[in-house]
Parts: structure tokens; C-alpha cells; sequence
């Protein structure tokens, strides 16, 4: 059953078509890596599907609902997470502050207001936020304020940020880009770990070593269209891939 | 206590002392002596502590927590005090209802300014809010004049209804301000030696009411909700893909604040049943910014402070002279003793903005953080003072209070 559907999906920038009747079907509870060269649109693509940008003809459904029209704290609502590509984190709070922020949007929805109750009688949901730090490896800085965290810590923090919700959807946009090999292999082991829990997740990367250890199926985009979609082993080997990649390298 | 923890207890319960204990603590100084002048323990200036510290914490609200700079908050303590004296016109000289209809008058004012407002963020934000009160200080004094009585201000009269009470006592006066029969300029004055201390029921009422007041901006500050006003300022992206609402949240903060300043400004007519355009000008709403800025924008303690710090200023060295320090330097030779007065001249009296000015920036180049911050430096110095002698200085973690 595909979770999330996207059809016929066209947006133009004055006159650069961007994305051109892209189709997209991703399977629940799998890892779906869009895969392409620079400018291809797949940073377009995901912010499609969170609201950031509405496209101009086309459907993006998830789980039956349509995202289009709705604003990104009710896509969010209905249980899709993002992660961005320069990390966006709360940076003047803690970093379990960070993490509790989300989990009382899962909890309390989009607006609430008891502010007779107090942030220290949350245990259960600090604990739960405790936990989440430990599994990205950041418990220890629990009380430093998230803006002092090197690019590789605030990635993860952002990812547990999105974690703690228990989202059904997972979108993250080039989540080692800047990382070192070593940070690389931990985002690695940190989200197939992810994947074995049934989260669905759809993966922007450059690094096909992030890609091929990851993703179960993987769509290729150039200039705006899906020109294959495959599983891994078959991308590999495609000529069309190497061509949208290496552009005219044979010529 | 009261479902705070231990150290905001502690702070809660520090501040309840020094309000308490405010007439004994602000005039350090003997009566008729050289030093009297520099007292602040008098009901007038102790009143107005109370309610500039309640007017500041409410803005902190929205400026510390939310990071939104609002320029026209003093249109709000206008409202706020037209509501109550019409209040006292109309209903009754006890305080309570004036100051209830202050709050509610002021508090949906607000939501329709901040309702516009808010659709901006940053400059706009803030030019919005100035343009508001500017536009209500404008209407205040010109076609709003049957409401406000325009220049010459909303004041009692003998002929006003007060239907719940009496439009005038039997000797044929405007009867006076009071809680429940205690009268507000009712004051108990207590001679200790050369000292003489003034205990005002006033004062009395507007120290319970700012303690309330701090009370709420504690549970606020410690709450969920505290916590995701602190997240509007600091990543309003992250908030809404993260499944929040930013704009009620920042609304919320808006009305909270624009009541506190409806409270304050009913106070204030308690206090003295007199209602005034200038209050909504647009120096009266910088005002709070400065005090919340000197004090210490983001911390709990810290507008009180800074309102506190600043109507000393404007109270206390405004009545500093010429012959006042003539007297000072008297001990020096006359070519001298000009040349000195001459200097300090600029910066007492009423070049009391100067002074104001240069600590202002000085606060604002050195303790970013306020006043609030250069006290948490001291402790932390002190701390390490006295533990370094006994093991290694730890380090102090950056926390506010």
C-alpha cells in the first residue's frame, strides 16, 4: 500500500519548469531515496509535500489526505516529519527543550494553553524525551543550548526532534551532507535502526554510499522528471542514470 | 509553594520581602538630613514601582518570551485607565470594578491590535504597534473627545452618577478612591528616631497586586506554553513544521501583555482618579521597553528592576539642583566649587535623560542581558570566591532568574 502519492505534479519558477509531471508512489514502511543531479528539483519535490511550496497542477495525497492547500503545522499534524538540509532547531533552547517541544505538539496538537502547569511535572514525557536523546547519542548535553552543537550534533538533534513525534512519514533532505565519514556511518546505523521500527522514510542524498546502504527503492529525477525508478541494484547499472549524472562525459 | 519549585519559590518569596518591607528599605536616610533627598519611600514613587513593575512584567511577556518588539504598548495603559475612571463615573469609587474593567477593556483592545499587527514580524511588527497607539493617542485628543474630555483629561466630578455608590460625600466632595472603605491616600506614618516611615494602603494594594501579577509571569514562564513563546523567538520555522500554531501562541502573549498594561494603568487611576492622552504617547511606550531592556529582556526579575531603576531616576534626580549641590561642594573655594557644579550640571535636574541615556547604553554595551545579568555575575564571582577555597571552581552553568 503506497502511503504517499504524488501525481502529475507540475511547478514552474517564471519560466523554469522545475518539476515536470513527476509521479511518485512510496510504499509504507519502506526507505524511498530520490536520488539526482543539482537542480533537479528534488528539493522542490519535498517542499511539495510539507507545505513550503504548493504546486501548480497535480495531486500529493498521504494516507488518503490531501497535503495540498494546508498549512505545514497541519501537515505536521497529520504525521509527517521533515528534516532540512541546514538543520532547523530551536537554538536559543536546551536540547531537551528541543526535543519536549515536539512531543507536546504530538500530544497537545497545534495550539494549547494551561499555563498553570508546569514544564517539571511532564515526567513522563521528559523521560520520553530523555530516551530520544540517548538514541541519537546526545543525552549527555541534555541542558547546553542547542545553538552551541556542531553542524553533525544539530542534525541529529533535529532528527530526534522529528523522531520523538512517531511521525508515519519521514522526509529528510541530504541528512549527512557535511558530515564526516565517521558521523556518516553513525547517521547510517542511527537510521536503519529507524527503519526497522516501520517508520516510512523518503531520503534526498548526493551520497550514494548513504543511498545504497539505505533505500529499498529509489527514483531518479533530472531536470524536473522521474526518468527511473527501481530497486537499488538495478539503478546501478542503468545508462539513463549515468547519463543524467556524468551529463554528456561520453561525448 | 504554591507549585513552583524550589528556586523560583525562593525568588518569590525574596520579592514578596522587599515589597513588603519597601517603606523601611527605601528610606535608609534621616529625616532633614543632607542624604533625605535621596529617599524613595514616599507612597507616590512607591505606587508607581509597583505599577510600571507590573506594566514591564507584562511586556516581558511578549518581548522576552516571543522576541516581538511592540512600540505602542502604553496605548493599552491609556485604555486601561480611561476604562477605569469611567468606571468610577459611572459605577462606583471602589477600586475593584475600575480596576477589573481596565484589564477586560484593555485586554480586547489588544487582541484587535494584535491581530493586525502580528500578520508582520520584525520592523513592521513594531511600526504597526507604534502606528496604533499613535493613532489612539491622536483620536484621544481630538474626536474620541467625549470619552476622554481630551487635553484636559478624564477626571471625577460631582456630578457623575456612580450609581452603585454616591456622586458626592455629605460635605459636598468627590468621594475618594477606596478598597471596600480603606481609602487609598490613607496612610500610617511610623517616627523611629530621625526616621520617619510611611505605610500607604495604596502602595499596600498595588504591591499585593504586582506580587500576583509576578506569580502568573512565574507559572507562564515555567510552563508549556512559556516554553513555546520562548520557541516563536527563537525558530519560528522549526515550530511550524513541527506541528505548531506559531500565531495564536504569539496573539496569546499579546493579549497577556496588553492586559497586564490595562492593569497597570487601572492602578494607576486608583491611585489618583485622573486619566490623560499622554499616557499612549509614544515616549511612554518606549519607556517600557527601556525598562524591560535595562533590567533584563527574557528574565523574571528583571523589568521590575529596570521599571524600578528608571522612575528612581526620573523621580529622584530630577529634584537634584543646582543649589542642592552648591550646598554638596560647599566645602571646596567659590572658583572651584562653580567649575564642579558646572560639570555635573548637565546631568542632574532635568538633564536627568542624560544620565538615564549613559547608563542605558552603558548596560546595554556591557551586560547585554541587563541589569539582571551584571547581579548574576556578582554571584557567580562571589560563588566562586567562596568555593575556590574550598575545592576547584566549578563551572557556573548560564542560567536566569
Amino acid at each position: 500500500m503506497s502511503i504517499l502519492e504524488v501525481n502529475n505534479v507540475n511547478k514552474n519558477f517564471g519560466g523554469l519548469k522545475a518539476l515536470n509531471n513527476v509521479n511518485l508512489q512510496v510504499e509504507a514502511g519502506t526507505v524511498h531515496a530520490i536520488i539526482g543531479p543539482n537542480g533537479a528539483g528534488k528539493s522542490t519535490l519535498l517542499n511539495c509535500f510539507v507545505g513550503r511550496l504548493e504546486p501548480d497542477t497535480g495531486s500529493v495525497t498521504f494516507d488518503g489526505e490531501s497535503l495540498l492547500g494546508i498549512k505545514p503545522f497541519q501537515i505536521n499534524q497529520l504525521g509527517v516529519s521533515r528534516v532540512f538540509q541546514t538543520p532547523e532547531i530551536f537554538g536559543a533552547l536546551t536540547l531537551i527543550e528541543n526535543v519536549m517541544i515536539p512531543a507536546f505538539a504530538k500530544r497537545d496538537g497545534a495550539f494549547h494553553m494551561e499555563p498553570w502547569r508546569s514544564v517539571g511535572s511532564e515526567a513522563g514525557l521528559h523521560e520520553q524525551a530523555m530516551e530520544m536523546l540517548s538514541d541519537v547519542g546526545l543525552d549527555a548535553k541534555a541542558d547546553e543550548l542547542a545553538g552551541q552543537l556542531s553542524r553533525g550534533d544539530k542534525r541529529r538533534l533535529e532528527l530526534a526532534m522529528c523522531l520523538v513525534q512517531d511521525p508515519k512519514l519521514l522526509l529528510l533532505d541530504e541528512p549527512t551532507a557535511g558530515m564526516s565519514r565517521g558521523d556518516t556511518n553513525n547517521t547510517i546505523d542511527l537510521m536503519k535502526r529507524i527503519a526497522q521500527r516501520g517508520v516510512t522514510m523518503v531520503v534526498i542524498e548526493h551520497d550514494m554510499h548513504v543511498v545504497f546502504s539505505l533505500a529499498e527503492k529509489i527514483s531518479v529525477l533530472a531536470q524536473g522528471t522521474v526518468i527511473v525508478e527501481d530497486v537499488p541494484e538495478k539503478i546501478k547499472g542503468d545508462p539513463r542514470v549515468q547519463d543524467a549524472y556524468l551529463g554528456g562525459a561520453h561525448l | 509553594m504554591l507549585g513552583l519549585n524550589r528556586k523560583d519559590s525562593g525568588l518569590f518569596l525574596l520579592v514578596i520581602c522587599l515589597t513588603a518591607l519597601a517603606p523601611f528599605l527605601l528610606n535608609p536616610f534621616p529625616e532633614g538630613s543632607e542624604l533625605a533627598q535621596f529617599n524613595a519611600g514616599y507612597p507616590d514613587l512607591m505606587q508607581r514601582f509597583m505599577i510600571f513593575g507590573i506594566f514591564a512584567i507584562g511586556f516581558n511577556i511578549l518581548f522576552g518570551l516571543t522576541g516581538y518588539l511592540s512600540f505602542g504598548h502604553a496605548a493599552f495603559l491609556g485604555v486601561g485607565s480611561y476604562a477605569g475612571v469611567w468606571m468610577m463615573k459611572l459605577l462606583t469609587v471602589n477600586v475593584v470594578p475600575a480596576i477589573i474593567m481596565s484589564v477586560i477593556v484593555a485586554g480586547l483592545f489588544s487582541l484587535v491590535v494584535g491581530f493586525i499587527s502580528l500578520r508582520r514580524s520584525g520592523i513592521y511588527f513594531s511600526i504597526l504597534t507604534l502606528a496604533f497607539a499613535q493613532m489612539s493617542f491622536a483620536l484621544a485628543y481630538s474626536v474620541l473627545t467625549p470619552i476622554t474630555n481630551g487635553e484636559t483629561g478624564l477626571q471625577l466630578s460631582l456630578n457623575d452618577p456612580r450609581i452603585l455608590g454616591i456622586s458626592q460625600t455629605v460635605d459636598g466632595s468627590i468621594p475618594a478612591a477606596n478598597f471596600f472603605g480603606i481609602e487609598m491616600r490613607d496612610s500610617l506614618e511610623l517616627a523611629m528616631g530621625g526616621w520617619l516611615f510611611t505605610f500607604n494602603a495604596g502602595y499596600y494594594l498595588a504591591a499585593i497586586v504586582m506580587l500576583i501579577s509576578f506569580y502568573i509571569a512565574i507559572r507562564i514562564f515555567r510552563s508549556p506554553f512559556g516554553m513555546m513563546l520562548r520557541a516563536v523567538k527563537s525558530n519560528q520555522q522549526r515550530m511550524s513544521y513541527t506541528g505548531l500554531n506559531t500565531r495564536p501562541y504569539a496573539l496569546t502573549a499579546f493579549v497577556i501583555s496588553g492586559m497586564y498594561a490595562g492593569l497597570a494603568g487601572g492602578l494607576m487611576v486608583a491611585m489618583d482618579p485622573l486619566a490623560g492622552a499622554e499616557r499612549m504617547y509614544w515616549t511612554a511606550s518606549g519607556e517600557v521597553v527601556l525598562m524591560t531592556i535595562l533590567g533584563g529582556a527574557g528574565t523574571l526579575l528583571g523589568p521590575i528592576i529596570g521599571a524600578s531603576a528608571i522612575k528612581y531616576f526620573e523621580n529622584i534626580f530630577s529634584k537634584i539642583n543646582d543649589t542642592v549641590l552648591h550646598g554638596w561642594f560647599s566645602f571646596m573655594p567659590d572658583g572651584l566649587q562653580d567649575f564642579v557644579v558646572a560639570i555635573i550640571h548637565p546631568f542632574i535636574g532635568k538633564g536627568w535623560h542624560l544620565t538615564l541615556g549613559l547608563m542605558f547604553m552603558l548596560v546595554v554595551i556591557f551586560l547585554p542581558g541587563g541589569l539582571m545579568e551584571g547581579i548574576n555575575r556578582l554571584r557567580i564571582w562571589f560563588g566562586k570566591r567562596i568555593n575556590g577555597r574550598q575545592q576547584a571552581p566549578d563551572h557556573a552553568p548560564a542560567t536566569s532568574s
